[in-house]
């Protein structure tokens, strides 16, 4: 294996983990608040990819335009997904919320399926994330290039917007007692609407960079890449920002440099990260980064 | 003025108070004493927002709180110190007390009350930079009364401040509980140190399994019989 094919696996690697990581942060954030896997969080990165396609092919947006209006109108189905089929059953047991999430899921599939049809879609690149550019004299696609560093920037405006605002303080101190920061004066619907927002803008964001990468467009497409991004925050430490970050990180790696070495291996990549899942939660269930909750008395 | 009358909770399938009646004027402290489970922290639970009243009012400066929400509450001048302390462990000091401060907007109002909390309690300020969970339990409860500072309460509610407290920091929150009185905070206070809260309360009343059975000044329930029987070990 020449370095330029080993150069080009670690950029598509980290092409790949920076989509998981990017859906991961929404899982982890949401579980971090309200203990809930928002399994309809698939769904959400699915709908920012046809989003796009709809702002480009229906609307003739210009791309960048398609994609940033995109991204806003999927943080406002998240918002609604939570206002919906998640806020009415806060002091239900936690099995409902996670049925109804479920729930949630099939339902926005099948409205894809209505809205979109269930025909596979081309999408739109625009030219210059497709012509190869030479960095060091290694032929490398602009688009292995713009989604690591378009999720950097999404992800440092993630972590401003948590550790540096008053909204983020409002999330830390709910993750870890809701009826306390409620007495402080925290609008705790708000700050969780606020949750779903980002995580699903975050969502949306990978949605449509997979979009590019994987130029088709179905219904479906969101559940092997959700799931995927589940396990990934689950071996990050789910509930930990950085934690999520990392296990997708890590997971796009494993993944391109396993069907790299073993080409024989090809055919069991979905069931790889499956089999990691399987793993952690028996040997760390708490994954990388979890948090094991300690108490003074 | 916080007036509460015929004040009914149902906790679960308990029914935690049945009819409490209660007054708490400006510029005092009141506190309510009674055995473990008698209601007195379902009553500032209420008081608070965080538990719905079936029946009764809990009325502040004429205006009805039963059914406003905890952050609603806050915004109104009433704060509540809970029991156990419920610090947040994994956030700084200083961002402890900023969450105190979240139903506020007034910046400056925020920096120069940060400075008189961190002035009652030097250790915060010591300490500012450190995360709650490494605080010691008595630092803790300074934080946890601080904190509620922080929203400017004209009314302080604190449940238990000197629960699982060494006798000389005991000493402590008592002193500076009259000291946050003296500077123009009404204090309702929950505790089962019946001595100490009832030797600094201008008037106090006695829960038992959810309803007050008497009251008094401070003065006069300590020289009560029954009291002293009850709840002073006499």
């Amino acid at each position: 294996m020449t370095i330029e094919i080993l150069l080009q696996h670690l950029l598509n690697g980290l092409t790949l983990g920076s989509l998981y990581a990017l859906i991961a942060i929404g899982y982890t954030m949401v579980y971090g608040i309200l203990r809930l896997i928002n399994f309809a969080h698939s769904e959400i990165f699915m709908l920012g990819a046809y989003f796009v396609f709809w702002g480009v092919t229906l609307f003739h947006l210009p791309w960048p335009l398609a994609l940033f209006g995109a991204v806003v109108a999927v943080a406002l189905v998240g918002v609604l997904v939570d206002r919906v089929a998640y806020r009415p059953l806060r002091d239900a047991p936690r099995i409902s919320a996670l049925i109804s999430a479920i729930g949630v899921s099939f339902f926005l599939q099948n409205v894809a399926i209505v809205l979109f049809k269930a025909i596979p879609r081309e999408v739109y690149r625009p030219q210059w994330l497709e012509d190869p550019l030479l960095v060091g004299g290694v032929r490398v696609l602009p688009l292995t290039l713009f989604v690591p560093i378009f999720s950097v920037l999404l992800m440092l405006g993630l972590v401003y917007v948590v550790y540096h605002t008053k909204p983020g303080l409002g999330m830390r101190a709910i993750s870890k007692d809701i009826e306390t920061s409620a007495l402080m004066g925290v609008p705790v619907n708000q700050v969780i609407a606020l949750t779903f927002g980002l995580g699903s803008a975050l969502a949306a964001a990978s949605g449509i960079m997979w979009a590019l990468r994987y130029p088709q467009l179905q219904p479906v497409m969101g559940v092997i890449p959700g799931f995927k991004a589940f396990i990934a925050a689950v071996f990050g430490g789910i509930g930990s920002i950085p934690g999520a970050v990392i296990g997708g990180v890590i997971l796009g790696f494993l993944e391109i440099l396993i069907v790299a070495f073993f080409p024989d291996l090809a055919g069991y990549r979905d069931a790889f990260a499956f089999v990691l899942l399987i793993v952690v939660l028996l040997v760390k269930p708490t994954g990388l980064l979890g948090a094991r909750s300690e108490e003074k008395v | 003025m916080l007036s509460i009358t015929d004040l009914h909770v149902h906790y679960g399938g308990i029914h935690a108070l049945q009819g409490v009646s209660l007054e708490a004027p400006a510029g005092k402290i009141v506190t309510l004493i009674g055995a473990n489970g008698a209601g007195k922290s379902s009553m500032l639970r209420a008081i608070a927002g965080l538990v719905k009243s079936k029946t009764g009012s809990i009325v502040y400066e004429g205006e009805e709180m039963s059914g406003l929400d905890p952050a609603a509450i806050v915004r109104r001048g009433i704060a509540l110190s809970p029991e156990g302390r419920r610090i947040f462990p994994h956030l700084t000091v200083h961002e402890n007390l900023l969450l105190g401060a979240y139903s506020r907007r007034d910046r400056a109002g925020i920096a120069r009350d940060m400075e008189w909390v961190f002035d009652l309690f030097p250790r915060l300020r010591e300490r500012s930079a450190q995360k709650g969970g490494t605080l010691s339990g008595g630092e803790q409860q300074m934080l946890a009364v601080g904190r509620a500072l922080m929203s400017r309460p004209r009314v302080l509610m604190l449940d238990e401040p000197s629960l699982g407290l060494a006798p000389l920091l005991v000493k402590d929150v008592f002193a500076i509980i009259q000291r946050i009185n003296a500077e123009g905070c009404s204090v309702l206070l929950v505790e089962q140190n019946a001595y100490a809260a009832l030797t600094i309360a201008h008037y106090a009343y006695v829960l038992e399994t959810g309803r007050i059975t008497l009251q008094g000044t401070g003065e006069a329930l300590l020289a009560d019989d029954r009291v002293v029987h009850a709840y002073l070990g006499g």
